[in-house]
């Protein structure tokens, strides 16, 4: 980390003017906050009965409903994008120019066209009734191309020794594909692709906009048909439960990629040198906290 | 007859719209991206935390979320009177604030530790080591990054439709209602309008890239 190499390791004057800003920044940011909470109280928001919808079951059944919904789009659109992101790649990859230059020219295409247009297209011309599809299929066709991308850079950054070494000693292109480079391409390229998962996740919420019931329609609707209680409606309760919903939904799934990284970044190193015996024996009646 | 000929008014409209929300929001979200990137590696621990709380809540929210947070969450806390299209420009210049400030991070790693060091050893303090010799390094190799989180941004804007912004988004929303005009013809003119955008930002940014490449 280059963190540490921007200032120095501060003498006493320094960290005496450090703890000065830290405690000037530190008020600062209380303060905004503090402002917030100040206003979300004065305008009304900590009303319980803005609240109190949250408690019954009926609400809960809901927001679960809704979330399973947003579950459901978010599977359907993650496995059928990575189905078309391995069909795509392997098309980019072919040995034949024509099809070749087809795949290139779609990939371009969808990762440069806005999702939301293409959302737009779909539930106007083909599905006008089941707005899930529209949101399945155009996530599928954009997130595709992203995945295949992410695919085929993984495949290229593998040392051509590995195909070389694989065509050597007489196997077949697709042998050569499925057996040696796409399970190490796969492994080196997870973090990215459950990143883009994390992206396609957040991207089932355009749902919202073309009136399909997800977890923030559910929200809204939520919020909209509350009374407003003294003049104030429900909106600012709704969107802080929501948005944790998200931020707790990806935030797990952004964990898992991170996991994944750090477990191949240490096994790539290739397993420690061993120790020599004699310091093992003497680890071996302790914890052995080398391990 | 040509979807084009007849609402040429609206693509224009739509058009310059769009774009003008690109650049005012990509101005935003470079400042405040720069801003955050200081904080998150500043010696202050305060803005080391609020940095880091600030990337991670936005990078993990839909920007639909958000942009309901603006256009309802804010009249809601008495900040009323906003058009809508400087609150989308709100919504969209934080969100994607937080991803130019991680381009810029990871931009700031990049630039060889002697250079900082070098600076620390003449005497120079964080906010000059940081802005006279790592930053405009670090810039350099952020540029193409923050060029195709800046494509991102301008396919983002089309988001703002659903929140009454009069962008390309919305014309096609709009021409789709209206009976009378192939679907299929009006999406190709709004994803020309799209492509065109993108290749100017593409192309600025190559050109950009080319002007300041340096040696190292």
């Amino acid at each position: 980390m280059t963190t540490n190499v921007l200032f120095d390791a501060p003498g006493p004057k320094a960290r005496a003017r450090n703890r000065v800003y830290g405690a000037v920044s530190a008020l600062a940011i209380l303060g905004l906050l503090a402002f917030i909470i100040h206003r979300l109280d004065v305008t009304g928001q900590f009303q319980h009965s803005l609240w109190d919808t949250y408690q019954y079951n009926d609400t809960q059944e809901r927001i679960l409903e809704g979330l399973l919904t947003t579950l459901k789009t978010f599977a359907f659109a993650a496995a059928f994008s990575l189905a078309f992101g391995a069909l795509l790649a392997t098309a980019r990859l072919s040995d034949h120019r024509p099809v070749r230059w087809a795949a290139t020219v779609v990939v371009e295409f969808f990762r440069a066209m806005p999702l939301l247009i293409m959302i737009f297209l779909l539930s106007a011309a083909i599905f006008t009734t089941e707005p899930m599809w529209a949101l399945v299929i155009g996530l599928t066709l954009y997130n595709g191309s992203v995945q295949a991308e992410i695919f085929r850079s993984g495949i290229k950054a593998l040392p051509k020794g590995q195909s070389e070494a694989a065509y050597a000693i007489g196997l077949r292109k697709t042998q050569v594909m499925t057996g040696i480079l796409v399970p190490q391409a796969v492994r080196s390229m997870l973090p990215s692709i459950i990143s883009q998962l994390v992206v396609t996740l957040k991207d089932t919420s355009l749902g919202f906009i073309i009136l399909y019931e997800e977890l923030l329609y559910v929200g809204k609707g939520f919020a909209q048909q509350q009374p407003p209680v003294g003049g104030v409606y429900a909106y600012i309760p709704m969107m802080i439960i929501f948005g944790s919903i998200y931020i707790v939904l990806c935030l797990a799934l952004s964990g898992i990629a991170n996991w994944i990284e750090r477990r191949t970044k240490r096994s790539r190193k290739g397993a420690p040198p061993a120790p020599p015996v004699a310091v093992e024996l003497g680890n071996a009646a302790g914890a052995g906290p080398a391990a | 007859m040509n979807v084009l000929t007849d609402h040429f008014a609206d693509f224009r409209e739509g058009f310059l719209n769009t774009v003008e929300l690109t650049v005012l929001s990509a101005l935003l979200a470079l400042v405040l991206g720069t801003l955050i990137a200081a904080f998150r590696v500043s010696p202050v621990p305060a803005l080391r935390v609020f940095g880091t709380t600030w990337v991670t809540l936005l990078r993990n929210t839909p920007l639909v979320l958000l942009f309901l947070a603006v256009t309802l969450g804010l009249p809601a806390l008495g900040l009323k009177g906003w058009d809508t299209f400087w609150l989308a420009v709100l919504a969209l210049g934080c969100y994607t604030s937080a991803f130019i400030c991680e381009a810029i991070r990871s931009g700031i790693n990049t630039v060889p530790m002697g250079q900082a060091e070098a600076a620390r050893s003449i005497g120079m303090t964080f906010s000059q080591t940081l802005g006279q010799v790592v930053l405009p390094q670090a810039l350099r190799t952020a540029i193409p990054p923050i060029g195709s989180l800046m494509i991102a941004l301008a396919k983002n804007t089309a988001i703002a439709s659903g929140f009454n912004v009069t962008e390309l988004g919305a014309v096609q929303q709009q021409l789709n209602a209206d009976e009378g005009y192939n679907i299929y013809v009006i999406f190709l003119w709004i994803a020309i309008c799209y492509l065109i955008i993108t290749f100017v930002i593409s192309g600025l940014f190559r050109l950009l890239e080319n002007r300041m490449a340096v040696a190292r």
